[in-house]
């Protein structure tokens, strides 16, 4: 079960800056490390990130072996309008989850 | 004659070799590192100046373990249609891989900031530049200082 | 007067001699109560930020998939936790503060994750769940979960008080290549440095917990193990009886303090 979770208030004032905070579950193998006996073990990252909101992308993020494992992207946007955030994952080995939030704003 | 620029493109290209060919530690490590987070920095910036300064990033000075080091970091900007922050980028001068992380904003953002945790792979000095829509560039940089655990799994102590 | 008497003196000085050799002083060394510290006040400001926010601490991740197979229907019962024990966040309340707790059935202590199995194989009919693997960790990390700020208690009786002296005869004990025993370190010298790490009183509050080091969730078994290694003695497998008679013995050595789980370490 691949899992993310989006921590955001729930409704905000037309204007405010809202922090929101993003959590998924990944081991970013980084592709450096090795086995006990040598071997490497590949690459497998979470490579993009990117938020939506009502259609139009407000976040977008790139990410490098050296992102921590369960990687945590925590980044602001305007409260404009009430509608649905959309966040995306997407990494090696077809890995890509979404997870929807909806925002009331007033 | 190969130009300064070249030179530091080639010596990037070097580091590309797959780590898999090079099973023993470089004996230039460090040096080839250093090149190319110099080349990571060039194909940001260009030819453009890079000033300090209107971007703060944060790190735990000593950190309790580089496998997962909690990083923040902002930029001073309106973030005005006519004055925003385009692009922030993170890098380092001593991991296998000089970049740790891009974020593309707008506008929108409101605030340009963006917090995760980053990786390091030893005592090194984090840079982070911000790309603004005037086309200038803005940095800092913080040390860390980056130390082994004990009783690992793998008994490395 | 009597020679007995005159020998008696050294006899007792001897005892005593012998006695703090042999190290199984059971209060001597034991921190005072004022003195005992969680593991989380020494790490640096940043990761204790990570520990205190549900939206950053990755641990949570665990516990939400641990309330999606409480949820589960499972086994040939088809039944799943939530259908005898509800909603977790009331029933499960105080239950990690408990564990290890004695088991009629097996005749000893048991711990979070052999409870959880016996509950599966008993009432869901379903096959238990390995040690470590994501779904026992996230199950377990959610029923912990539902203990956080609740005082460690573990039930010291007639029953569990021969398998407590157990575990801390294998607390006190010198073992390994480095013939070093946990009290060494952790009763006599925490707070002191051992490579780049500070060494910590070693209450085992805020488990199963996410370790820097692991990059995941682990058990305290875990993390014992990774101990041993660390002092290269012989590392029991998980689920052994000395395993859980020492969680026994560290749960009630950190009586009184506060659940943490999921916690974050380096």
């Amino acid at each position: 079960m691949a899992r993310a979770v989006v921590t955001l208030p729930a409704q905000a004032k037309r204007g405010e800056i809202i922090e929101i905070k993003t959590l998924a579950q990944h081991a970013m193998e980084t592709g450096f490390r090795r086995t006990q006996t040598g071997d490497l073990i590949p690459r497998d990252i979470i490579r993009r990130f990117t938020c939506t909101y009502n259609g139009t992308e407000i976040c977008r993020v790139d990410l490098h072996p050296a992102i921590a494992a369960n990687p945590l992207i925590a980044f602001n946007t305007v409260a404009t309008e009430s509608g649905t955030l959309t966040f995306q994952w997407v990494g090696d080995n077809g890995y890509s989850v979404t997870e929807i939030a909806p925002i009331r704003v007033e | 004659m190969t130009t300064r620029r070249e030179f530091l493109v080639l010596a990037a290209a070097s580091v590309a070799v797959p780590a898999a060919v090079n099973a023993q530690i470089d004996p230039n490590l460090a040096a080839n590192r250093k090149a190319a987070f110099q080349s990571a920095l060039l194909k940001l910036v260009g030819d453009a100046k890079v000033q300090r300064g209107r971007v703060k990033l944060q790190l735990p000075p000593l950190i309790d373990n580089g496998n997962s080091v909690p990083l923040s970091v902002a930029v001073e900007s309106p973030m005005t249609d006519a004055d925003h922050v385009k692009a922030i980028h993170v890098l380092t001068e001593k991991n296998p891989l000089p970049d740790v992380v891009s974020v593309r904003l707008s506008p929108r953002a409101g605030r340009a900031s963006l917090a995760t945790r980053v990786r390091l792979a030893d005592t090194q000095t984090v840079t982070a530049i911000a790309q603004m829509s005037d086309g200038s560039f803005w940095s800092d940089s913080a040390e860390v200082v980056v130390t082994l655990s004990a009783c690992l799994e793998e008994g490395l102590i | 007067m009597s020679l007995r008497s005159g020998v008696r003196p050294l006899a007792v000085a001897a005892a005593c001699f012998l006695f703090d050799l042999a190290g199984t002083a059971a209060t001597a060394a034991e921190i005072p109560s004022e003195q005992r510290r969680s593991g989380y006040e020494l790490m640096a400001p940043e990761t204790r930020a990570i520990q205190d926010d549900d939206a950053t601490n990755p641990g949570m991740l665990w516990v939400l998939d641990g309330e999606a197979l409480w949820n589960r229907k499972a086994g040939s019962a088809g039944r799943a936790c939530a259908d005898c024990h509800g909603d977790a966040r009331a029933s499960m309340k105080g239950v990690a503060a408990r564990h290890p707790a004695f088991d009629p059935a097996r005749g000893r202590p048991v711990n979070l994750e052999q409870r959880i199995n016996a509950c599966r194989a008993e009432r869901q009919k379903a096959a238990p769940l390995a040690y470590e693997s994501k779904e026992l960790l996230a199950l377990t990390a959610y029923v912990a979960r539902q203990s956080r700020g609740l005082p460690i208690e573990p039930a010291i009786d007639a029953r569990t008080r021969p398998f407590l002296e157990a575990g801390r005869e294998t607390f006190n004990r010198r073992q390994g290549q480095l013939n070093l025993s946990c009290a060494l370190c952790h009763d006599d010298n925490w707070g002191k440095h051992l490579a780049g790490s500070v060494i910590p009183q070693a209450h085992p509050t805020g488990y199963p917990l996410y370790r820097l080091e692991w990059q995941g969730l682990g058990s305290l078994q875990r993390r014992l193990r990774n101990c041993l290694t660390g002092i290269r003695a012989q590392v029991p497998d998980f689920g052994a009886a000395e395993f859980v008679d020492l969680e026994l013995f560290l749960m009630w050595r950190a009586r009184g303090m506060k659940i943490e789980t999921p916690a974050v370490r380096p």
